[in-house]
């Protein structure tokens, strides 16, 4: 039998794995692309909340102390997240954390990565909203800001707000392919380019290649589409060039487990995960005082009730992104919205404080809850203990894993919350606007959307595991290029910024396979042009 | 609950969402009719209460507690559901309610509470010491959490999403739970779509720092 080979190996197609596969595949070199999820598109996104849909392709990874919130199909989290497109601020690149110094690598200020930003923005393409784009929930809190001496922005999205139908149902997937999804750029520009996608092959090692000419063979399992717990069949591809972009709870395991064959891999690997700062509260909004107050009515005579209606996210404040503040005080307060799926972490105040009558009553005003996001300054407190036997966490059902990270919060990540809830209260409760109530840890502990840092990008060998380039550290051509090489948290939705550092890390990926001898045309293009 | 045990509770708790995704479950209401009122269903059904509160289904209920008007988890057919033969937990549901009312007859003991031994120790609770009690199961150093935990997420998705069903179908069926949030109605083909989503005027002064995309700068 003849060996699987290819010139460049892909594990993942969200951000960090679609990118380098379009360039790389445009470039002229051999790509195989391998997922662990399904392959789905528009028709089968359904709108609807029954088991068996939405968790086939969103998975929810239940830590010790954390709850991770990720893309399980092809595209990744492109598919299913809400399609917020923010460039981190600048004072972000300069963040110091626990550690007392700058943790970006010197070369990686956000001067720096414009350039990246700007190219990913064309590519999506990232719309810049206006006020007739924002949801009632967001003109909610954009008036509730202005009330309290706040600015508040339209937020820029990855979606065609012309075929938007505004139906709310982002975290199924986009039915009507409104959300620029990976599935509808870089990787049809991929494939057009020869690129080989594998969807539910779920990488378990890497290992060095005995194939002459081969640096690295990766180990895969194929899974039943109808239980992802069972295997078909496995498989070996020996590639020259490798991009791991397994997601920040995937890539660290694949790493870790792989590490006795690769000689070892960098101590950093597997530690200082974060959940991106992310707070979410509700904001039990009283439907008299958002007339009264804020002035706010729609055409059928309600003042708001608008909770189910329009984009997940469509407006923010920039108010509390002040460059001369110490660190941890520093946020993103953004109007999200998620579907009644996660109606039980929603506190209702009074004791007891999640469950039982005051919360039955809560749930009638369903409606009128504003759900609101902090995206904070946390301290990349997570490690990873113990290698699963296979995957990324122990599949318990689909969509539902138990993993291995733990993630309990720093006394210095608790500030920062407390701090982003206080200013929340300062908006939302003015004049009894409404009561903030932030969601319960009793059930699902932390829950976070926005998994970064196990495997960072830095100039320190022993708090990063990867190089400014995304090599991990003394594995020549093994990169990483998803949400797990961010550094710190970003106090914005981390989309934008994890695709900017896969674009720019294209051209060292690009340089280790024409060390192998794969010869790549220059110049590529944006995908689509 | 030894370790092993409660390995296998949840390992079949979970197998039951795995049940659920693959549709093979009766709707909620047909299975709530059928189940029974043995001791593991009053305590279940009891637990489902205290989260999801709900009205008596007949006078002299005492399972549903009655704290409220209106539907509730059980009117959700959340045990019913859980109770489905089809499904792998119902061997292990005596278990899980046996520990619940392990629980109960502790609490109550060093309360003082007397539990009538013609009923399940957690349903003889009065609604406000079940609703203490299954406070305390969510203490971060409670062993059992996670079963706990689990079981909540069931009872949650039971009521708040109609788990078993397309939403379209089980708003058109009058679910107890979407109809309580007032989950919106679909379009005649059966999608959501809102043509008015939006104030449609500028609420607030945009940020002085605002790049050209509409990102902080």
């Amino acid at each position: 039998m003849t060996a699987q080979t290819t010139d460049v190996l892909v594990i993942g197609s969200g951000f960090g794995g679609a990118i380098p596969a379009y360039y790389l595949a445009a470039g002229g070199a051999r790509v195989t692309v391998l997922e662990r999820g399904p392959r789905a598109s528009a028709a089968d996104f359904t709108q609807s909340m029954r088991l068996g849909t939405y968790n086939k392709i969103v998975d929810v990874v239940q830590g010790d102390g954390v709850a991770v919130v990720a893309g399980n199909c092809v595209g990744g989290g492109s598919v299913v997240y809400f399609a917020a497109s923010l460039r981190a601020p600048s004072f972000v690149f300069e963040r110091h954390g626990g550690l007392g110094r700058r943790l970006w690598p010197a070369a990686l200020t956000r001067a720096a990565l414009d350039p990246w930003y700007d190219r990913v923005e064309e590519a999506l393409p990232v719309t810049r909203t206006d006020w007739p784009d924002v949801s009632y929930a967001g003109g909610v809190l954009a008036a509730a800001c202005h009330r309290a001496g706040h600015t508040c922005n339209p937020v820029p999205v990855a979606v065609d707000t012309s075929t938007c139908t505004n139906c709310n149902w982002m975290l199924s997937g986009c039915r009507f392919d409104a959300k620029r999804s990976l599935l509808l750029n870089y990787l049809p520009a991929a494939e057009a380019h020869g690129a080989d996608i594998r969807p539910l092959h779920e990488v378990q090692t890497v290992v060095p290649s005995p194939l002459s000419g081969f640096r690295y063979a990766v180990g895969y399992t194929v899974l039943d589409p109808d239980d992802y717990g069972c295997t078909a069949q496995a498989g070996v591809i020996h590639a020259k060039v490798v991009v791991l972009a397994a997601g920040a709870v995937g890539t660290p395991v694949i790493l870790r487990r792989s590490a006795p064959f690769l000689g070892g891999v960098p101590a950093a690997v597997g530690r200082y995960f974060s959940g991106n700062g992310d707070r979410v509260s509700v904001a039990d909004v009283d439907e008299r005082k958002a007339r009264s107050l804020l002035g706010l009515s729609r055409p059928d005579g309600t003042a708001y009730e608008g909770l189910p209606v329009g984009r997940p996210i469509t407006a923010a404040t920039y108010d509390h992104l002040d460059p001369a503040a110490p660190e941890y005080s520093r946020f993103t307060l953004q109007q999200i919205y998620f579907p009644p799926l996660t109606n039980l972490l929603a506190q209702s105040g009074g004791s007891p404080a999640w469950f039982g009558v005051g919360k039955r009553d809560m749930r009638a005003r369903w409606r009128s809850w504003l759900t609101l996001l902090a995206m904070t300054e946390d301290d990349n407190e997570g490690t990873f203990g113990a290698v699963p036997p296979t995957g990324g966490f122990i599949r318990l059902a689909p969509g539902l894993g138990q993993g291995t990270m733990t993630y309990h919060p720093t006394s210095r990540t608790r500030r920062a919350w407390d701090r982003a809830d206080t200013a929340l209260r300062d908006i939302m409760e003015k004049d009894g606007l409404s009561r903030v109530l932030p969601w319960s840890e009793d059930v699902a502990d932390t829950v976070t959307a926005h998994p970064l840092g196990s495997a960072r990008i830095g100039d320190d060998p022993a708090t990063s595991a990867l190089t400014d380039g995304n090599e991990l550290r003394g594995h020549s051509g093994l990169f990483v290029t998803d949400g797990a090489a961010v550094p710190t948290s970003l106090t914005v939705n981390p989309s934008l910024t994890i695709a900017a550092l896969a674009e720019r890390a294209v051209a060292g990926i690009a340089g280790r396979a024409a060390d192998a001898g794969v010869a790549l045309r220059r110049d590529v293009p944006l995908p689509g042009r | 609950m030894d370790e092993p045990e409660r390995r296998t509770v949840l390992k079949a708790l979970v197998a039951t969402l795995a049940g659920l995704s693959t549709g093979a479950l009766e709707t909620p209401e047909a299975a709530a009719s059928t189940a029974s009122e043995s001791w593991t269903t009053q305590t279940l059904e009891a637990f489902a209460d205290t989260l999801i509160p709900g009205e008596r289904r007949f006078p002299g209920d005492m399972v549903v507690a009655g704290a409220v008007t209106g539907p509730g988890a059980v009117q959700a057919g959340v045990v019913g559901l859980l109770q489905s033969p089809r499904l792998p937990v119902a061997p292990l549901l005596p278990a899980i309610a046996a520990l619940l009312d392990a629980r109960a007859v502790a609490y109550a003991a060093v309360r003082l509470i007397w539990l009538s031994p013609a009923r399940p120790p957690f349903v003889g609770l009065p609604f406000s010491d079940r609703t203490a009690l299954v406070a305390g199961l969510f203490d971060p150093d409670d062993l059992d959490r996670p079963v706990w935990q689990v079981m909540s997420l069931l009872v949650g998705l039971a009521f708040d999403t109609a788990a078993p069903q397309d939403t379209a179908e089980a708003l058109a069926q009058g679910h107890p739970g979407l109809t309580w949030l007032r989950f919106p109605e679909p379009g005649p083909d059966g999608l959501w779509r809102f043509p008015d989503f939006s104030y449609g005027r500028p609420l607030a002064v945009l940020h002085p720092d605002t790049t050209a995309s509409g990102s902080p700068a």
